[in-house]
């Protein structure tokens, strides 16, 4: 499998080492101009001219795409208005905080109207709220101007609440690509966790549980009180909650006592864990030729220690990829399939 | 293509206005001494430092993150470099206009009205020159680690060895050779030669040197640009 590589864009790039790479219908060997002109791009680190203030960056950028004069300033206010920045517009970006930046790039990311807008984990480094309101800009974005919008994550919740399709690559390959839903689906209809008594008996309820058909799986973990709970997974075409009288009725067959009962949903992050499964330190012996120091330090570390050398969507130990859109409705096939590394 | 060039050098020039202490550092001068003989060196050596930092200002843009919102851009690099060079050029010759022009006040003399005007293609081949020159080295350097290693072990040299300051004949032999390589020389020379209209080489051994060196430079410096990566 191949993963989209934003990095060829920057870069000089030798070329996919499998596959092709087509966005918004444009082949990136054969066109390379024409899929520049297609995408927008906002980093993960500001790259902005501090000393212009917000409305000259947006210009130069116009310029760069071939937007000028009356056409170019009319634009340029357009997207000032859409992330809400009139106000400061004339102020030099070296004044602007940080959610401010982040809008002003996002904007930048549409002035030459792009049919897909990447996004490097947009709401890193920011505070909670400024994370919100991002979040509202990039839904009502795609909302309003069916744009594609492909960003990248490590929070499971966001792509949860933001995407309708999300791909989750493991060391550089995509190994899942879907809804959040059809994704949550793949590891099983969620969890009960049942929690007993100090008299023990976690095997005999575990050997009971096991023969039936709607336990895919079940696993002692060890939560506060000790080691006494047993996480139950329910099959995928069940529902948790609805076995919860199952599992007390199997305890009391096998003279358990029950002391607490919880009900999970499966998240993106049981998801995210399921489809990526190795351990970290599995990965450190096998992952340090491939990318250097990526694994170092688990999750976080890799997008950040990358970022300054190149910003692959999806590529990445542990990166999840998150698509919003598609929602243009004018080629049959959406931009937001084509722009995918085709994995062949 | 020209809208994008024309993008780049409005950024330089943005840029150079908005701070203002380099427009006004331009314009503080040295003694009235040797003055006639000194203007044209200075002019050519605020040429050298402007013009180089200019061409090393990728160097900077790619730090604060900028250079990739060029290059990600669909502009073809020769435009990069072209409108990089326009823009440096600009505020460099605009830098030692006003550098000329104050030292009006201070006693120096330009010897016909016609000399201001005829100095500017000089100034204007010297910067392209360095902006070449600027370029290339910022292509080989990763981060602005390499700036100030370029300032003392490059620009330093070429300003002591271009008679700038006092005439390369008063230099022992071999440096004096050195000085000979130096399109400095030749382009202080020049200035020397239609700003007070003494000179050491015939003024078409100057503009030939000049313009031979402006052309190499700049081929030279998009060359090397064309092959940096832009992270």
């Amino acid at each position: 499998m191949n993963a989209i590589r934003v990095r060829g864009l920057t870069k000089r790039f030798d070329g996919p080492t499998a596959g092709e790479i087509e966005v918004a219908g444009f082949d990136r060997r054969a066109d390379p101009g024409r899929v520049r002109e297609s995408i927008g791009i906002v980093f993960q680190e500001p790259a902005l001219d501090e000393r212009l203030t917000g409305r000259e960056n947006l210009r130069f950028h116009a310029m760069l795409y071939g937007l000028y004069g009356a056409e170019g300033r009319k634009r340029v206010s357009e997207v000032l208005g859409l992330v809400d920045l009139e106000a400061k517009s004339d102020v030099p970006v070296g004044e602007y905080s940080g959610g401010m930046k982040r809008r002003l790039e996002i904007a930048r990311g549409l002035v030459h109207r792009p049919d897909v807008l990447f996004l490097d984990e947009p709401t890193l480094g920011l505070d909670a709220r400024t994370r919100r309101r991002t979040r509202e800009y990039l839904r009502d974005l795609n909302a309003e101007t069916g744009v594609t919008v492909v960003l990248t994550t490590h929070e499971m919740d966001e792509a949860d609440r933001l995407c309708d399709r999300i791909a989750i690559c493991d060391r550089g390959s995509v190994v899942a690509l879907d809804s959040p839903e059809q994704l949550k689906r793949r590891v099983g209809g969620g969890f009960v966790a049942v929690t007993v008594g100090e008299g023990g008996g976690h095997g005999a309820l575990a050997t009971r549980l096991a023969d039936e058909s709607w336990v895919e799986s079940v696993e002692r973990v060890s939560e506060g009180s000790g080691d006494r709970t047993l996480q139950v997974g329910i099959d995928h075409t069940e529902r948790g909650d609805r076995r919860v009288p199952a599992v007390v009725a199997a305890a009391t067959e096998v003279g358990v006592p029950v002391t607490a009962i919880d009900v999970r949903e499966p998240t993106l992050e049981t998801v995210f864990l399921a489809l990526t499964g190795s351990t970290i330190a599995e990965r450190e012996s096998t992952d340090d030729t491939a990318r250097g120091s990526d694994s170092d330090d688990g999750l976080q570390s890799v997008t950040e220690s990358d970022s300054r050398t190149d910003m692959e969507t999806v590529q990445g130990t542990e990166t999840g990829s998150i698509e919003t859109g598609p929602t243009r409705t004018d080629s049959p096939e959406s931009g937001a399939t084509k722009t995918e590394g085709r994995s062949r | 293509m020209l809208v994008a060039i024309y993008a780049l050098w409005w950024r330089d020039v943005l840029r150079f206005v908005r701070s203002r202490s380099r427009v006004v550092g331009s314009v503080l001068v040295a003694d009235v001494g040797y003055l006639q003989f000194l203007v044209p060196g200075i002019a050519g050596m605020t040429m050298l430092f402007t013009a180089s930092v200019s061409g090393l200002a990728i160097l900077s843009d790619r730090e604060e993150g900028f250079l990739k919102e060029i290059l990600v851009a669909p502009v073809d690099r020769k435009a990069v470099v072209l409108g990089r060079t326009a823009g440096g050029a600009t505020v460099a010759l605009l830098q030692s206009v006003l550098l000329i022009g104050a030292s009006i006040p201070l006693g120096f003399r330009p010897q016909e009205w016609w000399a201001l005007p005829a100095a500017i293609p000089l100034l204007a081949l010297l910067a392209v020159t360095f902006i070449g020159f600027g370029l290339a080295l910022a292509s080989r350097f990763g981060d602005s680690q390499g700036f100030s290693l370029v300032v003392q072990f490059a620009l330093f040299p070429l300003f002591f060895l271009s008679g700038a300051l006092y005439p390369l004949s008063n230099l022992p032999g071999p440096v004096q050779y050195l000085g000979y390589l130096n399109p400095l020389t030749y382009g202080v020379d020049a200035l020397r030669a239609v700003l007070v209209g003494s000179s050491t080489y015939p003024l078409a051994l100057d503009v030939g040197a000049l313009s031979l060196s402006a052309v190499a430079m700049v081929l030279l410096g998009a060359a090397l640009f064309e092959r940096t990566e832009a992270v």
